[in-house]
């Protein structure tokens, strides 16, 4: 009897240390997320004057009321990093499907095609990685209107070039194999074998790609928020919580290290999982999860 | 090399014209020039003068040609703040963030090279791990969090440095080292990699059969093979460093082209803004292509 795929990979998984921290941070975020308002203690934006700028429960003058501490204005930060995760995770995952669209369709014509189009779009991905992202997605909000949605779209109509690079270069390579060139021979058209027989095999590549890619958007998200021009008030962003933060750093360090922290305990973990995805559907490389 | 350099550049001169059709659409299509020139009370009619004044009216291909005719001659307008030559308030502005990303480089190289020797010479050792693990969280963490810890770390617990500012050497220290982490995080596992490859080549075996010391060994017969494609990578952290500054500068108070771009968006001073973009588009092209000629200089197995 053949074994099923799922148990393979969970094998693989249980491998690789890094592996296991990574979905766990994952998991715990997405929950964090959907069960925002059972998890958190607090209403996320509720003021109490009475208890400003309180410490974390593990420091001198802290208690177990807010595990955090509070801020300025007596939020409790546990459950703004809580509701937080939502607005990292809604902006991670959703422009990194545009760019992981946009891309892979660039990519797959670029490859597939070469001559003009392939010319013309690889300038144009040139182009794009001579700008900062970060400061093209920041001119790009500025003169739209901010908000999630804004947000979800600029960071992904920016972060495309990787994955038009990934793909092309991909394809290049398929377009030479057997199986291609005698769908070729038979006559199939373009669309159906770049549908049929390319997609399918650059698709492991774009799932790889598109995992980092999650952690470099909630990245630019938390920087754009950081800068004042992400998301607004009262929709919470680590990236606000922190340059909030930031005026306090020299009297009340805990209210711009905690959103720090989630900030790089996310993104690592994204990483770490994103980097044993690599390993197992990356027969070539050799990694500490192969 | 004379023909590929040739190629090359004409390859960067449509780019940069790309580039430039990327930042006119930014300004002109996705937002109104006229929005924040005019008072907010003001009636349609006033800005639609206002648009015919400007030559906004005309068809969008016929206002790229003349932004770009003004731009090749160096002229994006004028700033709406301070009412002087936008191009001449960038360039001003440019030696301090060089000053600034220069010195980040430095220091990024001077860690990550005895780091990233080390850790390849005591691979999987606990000081292998513990620079692998270090070079991990600094590409995990965005830079505007890597500043204010160091802030909080150096700046108000230790006094060591100032927590904002310049004028002093010791105000470029903080910002510096904000942008030497990330870099150095990138960098350090590279070398290690290359190094371990580099260390199973014959040649170091017979450098090793022939009795020469294993300090020689990697210092001049390893490293040097090592370095090919760290070349690449360090002139890719240039643009890095640049946009990192955009942020990196508005913490720490340095007056440089990221926190007067940020100020200019904030002020919505779009003149500014594209010259500020195109100027930073055409550093990112250059060191690109630095790196490409580099990487054939040091290598003589890499001829194009």
């Amino acid at each position: 009897m053949q074994k099923k795929p799922g148990g393979r990979i969970l094998r693989l998984l249980l491998q690789s240390y890094t592996g296991c921290v990574g979905l766990f941070i994952v998991t715990a975020m997405v929950v964090f997320a959907v069960f925002a308002k059972q998890i958190a203690p607090f209403e996320p934006n509720a003021m109490n004057p009475l208890e400003m700028l309180k410490p974390p429960a593990f420091c001198e003058g802290g208690s177990m009321k807010h595990l955090l501490g509070t801020d300025n204005l007596g939020h409790d930060i546990f459950s703004r990093i809580v509701y937080g995760t939502r607005v990292s995770i809604i902006i991670g995952v959703c422009s990194v499907l545009i760019a992981g669209f946009i891309g892979t369709a660039f990519g797959l014509v670029a490859g597939y095609f070469g001559g003009f189009a392939d010319a013309v779009i690889m300038r144009v991905t040139d182009a794009f990685h001579a700008i900062p992202r970060t400061l093209l997605a920041l001119v790009a909000v500025s003169v739209m209107s901010s908000g999630v949605t804004t947000l979800i779209i600029v960071i992904g109509v920016t972060g495309w070039i990787t994955y038009a690079r990934v793909v092309r270069s991909e394809v290049l390579a398929l377009k030479n194999r057997e199986f291609v060139k005698a769908a070729i021979t038979v006559g199939t058209p373009d669309w159906r074998i770049i549908l049929d027989h390319i997609l399918p095999n650059v698709l492991s590549s774009v799932i790889v790609v598109s995992t980092l890619a999650v952690a470099t958007s909630i990245i630019a998200e938390s920087s754009l928020s950081f800068l004042g021009l992400g998301i607004q008030p009262p929709s919470i962003s680590w990236g606000g919580m922190l340059s909030t933060g930031r005026s306090y750093i020299a009297t009340n360090w805990w209210v711009a290290t905690m959103p720090g922290i989630a900030l790089t305990v996310t993104v690592l973990g994204i990483m770490f999982l994103g980097n044993w995805l690599r390993d197992v559907m990356d027969p070539h490389h050799t990694g500490s999860g192969s | 090399m004379g023909k590929y350099i040739a190629k090359r550049l004409g390859q960067a001169v449509v780019v940069l014209l790309i580039v430039t059709a990327i930042i006119f659409l930014l300004v002109n299509v996705a937002g109104d020039p006229t929005a924040n020139m005019l008072p907010l009370d003001a009636s349609e009619a006033d800005r639609q003068a206002m648009r015919e004044a400007m030559g906004l009216n005309r068809p969008l291909f016929i206002q790229y040609m003349d932004f770009l005719g003004k731009a090749i001659r160096g002229d994006f307008g004028n700033s709406y703040r301070y009412n002087l030559p936008a191009i001449n308030l960038a360039l001003q502005r440019m030696p301090v963030s060089l000053q600034l990303a220069g010195t980040a480089l430095l220091f990024a190289v001077l860690f990550a090279i005895p780091l990233g020797i080390l850790s390849a010479k005591f691979a999987n050792s606990p000081f292998d791990l513990v620079v692998s693990s270090v070079s991990v969280l600094g590409r995990a963490m965005p830079n505007f969090w890597i500043g204010i810890l160091l802030i909080l770390l150096f700046a108000v617990n230790w006094k060591l440095f100032p927590v904002s500012g310049s004028g002093t050497a010791k105000h470029l220290v903080l910002p510096a080292m904000t942008l030497a982490i990330q870099s150095a995080s990138q960098i350090i596992p590279l070398i290690r990699s290359n190094m371990l490859d580099v260390m199973q080549e014959d040649y170091i075996r017979t450098a090793r059969s022939k009795g020469v010391g294993e300090g020689v060994i990697t210092m001049v017969h390893a490293f040097k093979n090592a370095l090919v494609p760290v070349v690449t990578v360090v002139a890719l952290e240039i643009p890095g460093l640049i946009g990192g500054a955009l942020i990196t500068e508005t913490i720490f108070a340095w007056p440089g082209l990221g926190q007067f771009l940020i100020q200019a968006i904030n002020n919505r001073d779009m003149s500014v803004v594209q010259v500020c973009i195109f100027m930073i588009s055409v550093i990112t092209l250059f060191a690109n292509l630095v790196a490409d000629l580099v990487y054939c200089l040091i290598d003589p197995r890499i001829r194009y």
